[in-house]
């Protein structure tokens, strides 16, 4: 982690390049040194961030008055800081009928606020302050101040579940983890006003950014293991397998063990998991069939490479396999040597410095919170055998000389919705991931979502496919948008990248037009927008038969349109 | 430590967290005398100076001094 001094260096770094966020910084302490950890750690994580630091206490004011600076700046998100400190005053101040509404009272604050601005709101929740009014007798009387403060971040993220513009920063979790002590420092605070300590900074901006690059797309899917001395103790080739270390027998096996098993809740939750790995395959997959002790399993494990090249071409191969980002995977290997390596030839992939004793692993990785997220689905579990499935389906083509006989065998279906509660989440989710096939990548939550389904002008459409091999689920998503009475314009269209070559460009514009006829529209207009990633559907309009308007825009006529050969049927 | 090595060190803290190699502290030194000594940055030379020489100060003292002369008194007595 940087120190302060370093992230305040990076603000003095020219980023007129990098792409700009509006953030609004509002608190009841003083947030100066905040804002300044903020933009440095932006600059890290490739972001100019634009900010507006609200004046000192002026969270009520700011949000309340509909001409406030804070409304005018229009920021893109609004990070909120109530402190715990200023709480306490107020406890200590209330009657015992104002203690115990406490957390009531602020989470209705927070409910309000979310309602008035447009913007997403990060709001803080609260490291807890034990005032020992009672000991741990608090926790038997509802106006203690520590019943207030844990009822309210209990509360707090029932309120997120049901806000979909509020998104909790876990300030409380940061505390637990380096201890109040170093969160906080008496003298500093007494004479500034400042509630961070300066060497809390740098993790609390961490944790902002996190979220923010989450929202913006920006988070890892894949974890790529290395085995030997990380997955479980010792070297497998020569241990054997009944001598390398797991489990709470031998050595410090409990160690790998509980690594596992953080692993395989990471994959439940949806990270892809790799293995790379310098052994023999069959040796190398021994323990993962046959020992008792391991916790992750063939099945859980999407791509396996285990072999004798170096591990710069094992993580390009898994790359070209999955289809993803090097951004958005992270490698884990005791070795100093190999981690140097693959940070030297693939710059862009994470790869945390593991501390040398294997005992650490977990509370080391669990301090750099690398998978933060924006989105959640029940389906998100299932994604590793997706992955398990492709590998089939690709070896499979392999067998036909022919594309169309190869697409015309997989008996292709697709359904086709509109936005439901049900595919809501999973959209919201695809539109954040969705970096390379994606023609505007506009990003949208699950409130967007949803505000869209609401509105008559929009026309929204889910495309899921399944074959003979498996259900890939909801792949593709398309927003039209009415421009005038016989006009859409393609506001969004988005694919998974994994049913590439499938011909499902083909069948999504076949329904596309067939709704726009529908609605008595002549004519769909459609805009590239060029990022870093989406490259690959530069032509993609070109390719479609759709004639050049100029500026990134072309239009379609719809009455001339004929319909496109492909294989996939309507569900 | 004597009293002016603990003022070069002093001083190298303040160049290192103002970013500036041309900072010259004597004990008459304000924070009218440097630009970029103002009470956001004073947080930081406190932290740095605090770790330096592995000290705390009250919030009293943090207050108090009304230049370097004051400060590197304070530092002084703790250090002794």
């Amino acid at each position: 982690m940087k120190t302060f001094q370093e992230l305040k260096r990076n603000c003095r770094k020219d980023v007129s390049a990098l792409p700009t966020v509006k953030v609004a910084l509002v608190g009841d302490t003083a947030t100066q040194l905040l804002s300044t950890a903020i933009i440095g750690t932006g600059v890290d994580r490739g972001l100019r961030i634009d900010l507006f630091e609200a004046e000192y206490n002026q969270v009520e004011q700011q949000f309340l008055d509909p001409g406030s600076d804070l409304h005018a700046f229009g920021p893109e998100l609004i990070i909120v800081f109530q402190s715990t400190h200023k709480w306490a005053e107020k406890h200590a101040l209330g009657t015992n009928e104002q203690k115990t509404a406490l957390a009531d009272e602020r989470l209705d604050f927070v409910r309000t606020i979310c309602s008035l601005t447009p913007a997403k709101v990060i709001y803080l929740n609260y490291p807890e302050i034990d005032d020992t009014i009672f000991g741990s007798y608090a926790n038997r009387v509802a106006l203690s101040f520590t019943w207030q403060v844990r009822k309210f971040n209990y509360e707090l993220m029932r309120l997120s579940q049901e806000i979909p513009n509020l998104f909790v920063c876990d300030l409380a979790a940061l505390q637990n983890k380096f201890g109040r002590d170093m969160f906080f420092d008496a003298s500093i605070y007494t004479g500034t006003e400042m509630i961070l300590s300066l060497d809390s900074l740098p993790f609390v901006s961490a944790r902002i950014l996190d979220i923010i690059c989450a929202l913006k797309g920006k988070f890892k899917k894949c974890l790529i293991l290395d085995l030997d001395n990380t997955v479980w103790g010792g070297v497998v080739g020569d241990d054997g397998l009944e001598g390398i270390q797991l489990g709470h027998g031998l050595g410090i096996g409990k160690a790998f063990t509980e690594f596992q098993m953080w692993v395989k809740k990471l994959k439940d939750r949806g990270i892809i998991l790799c293995i790379c790995s310098k052994n023999d395959e069959d040796k190398a997959k021994e323990p993962f069939e046959k020992h008792p002790d391991m916790v992750l399993r063939i099945k859980d494990i999407a791509v396996f490479m285990a072999n004798w090249e170096t591990k710069v071409d094992n993580i390009r191969s898994i790359q070209q396999i999955l289809n993803i980002g090097f951004d958005s995977m992270v490698f884990l290997d005791d070795n100093p040597f190999e981690r140097n390596i693959v940070r030297e030839h693939i710059p862009d992939i994470t790869v945390p410095e593991l501390p040398d004793d294997p005992a650490e692993y977990l509370e080391y990785l669990y301090s750099l919170n690398l998978f933060e997220t924006a989105s959640y689905s029940s389906t998100d579990k299932d994604r590793t055998q997706q992955y398990q499935v492709e590998a089939k389906r690709s070896s499979y083509a392999k067998t036909f000389q022919d594309e169309a006989a190869f697409l015309k065998s997989l008996d292709m279906v697709s359904s086709v919705e509109g936005f439901t509660a049900f595919n809501t989440p999973r959209v919201a989710q695809l539109s954040q991931r969705s970096n390379q096939f994606n023609l505007r990548t506009v990003r949208y939550t699950e409130g967007e979502i949803e505000a869209l389904s609401k509105n008559p002008d929009v026309i929204p459409l889910t495309f899921t496919l399944e074959d003979k091999f498996g259900d890939n689920g909801l792949i593709c998503v398309i927003i039209m948008k009415r421009m005038d009475a016989e006009s859409l314009f393609v506001d969004t269209w988005f694919m998974s990248c994994r049913v590439l070559k499938r011909g499902m460009e083909n069948f999504t514009l076949n329904t596309m037009v067939a709704k726009a006829r529908e609605k008595g529209c002549r004519r769909i207009v459609g805009e590239y927008l060029p990022t870093l990633k989406n490259g690959m559907v530069k032509d993609h309009y070109d390719r479609l038969g759709f004639t050049v308007l100029g500026g990134g825009r072309y239009e379609l006529d719809t009455e001339t349109y004929q319909e496109k050969e492909c294989f996939i049927k309507t569900k | 430590m004597e009293r002016n090595e603990v003022l070069a060190r002093v001083q190298d803290i303040f160049r290192d967290v103002l970013d500036d190699d041309e900072i010259v502290l004597s004990d008459a030194t304000t924070a009218d005398d440097i630009d970029e000594w103002d009470s956001l940055s004073h947080i930081q030379l406190i932290v740095a100076i605090e770790k330096a020489f592995k000290v705390k100060f009250t919030s009293k003292e943090i207050l108090s001094w009304k230049n370097i002369g004051e400060l590197i008194d304070c530092l002084m007595t703790r250090t002794a």
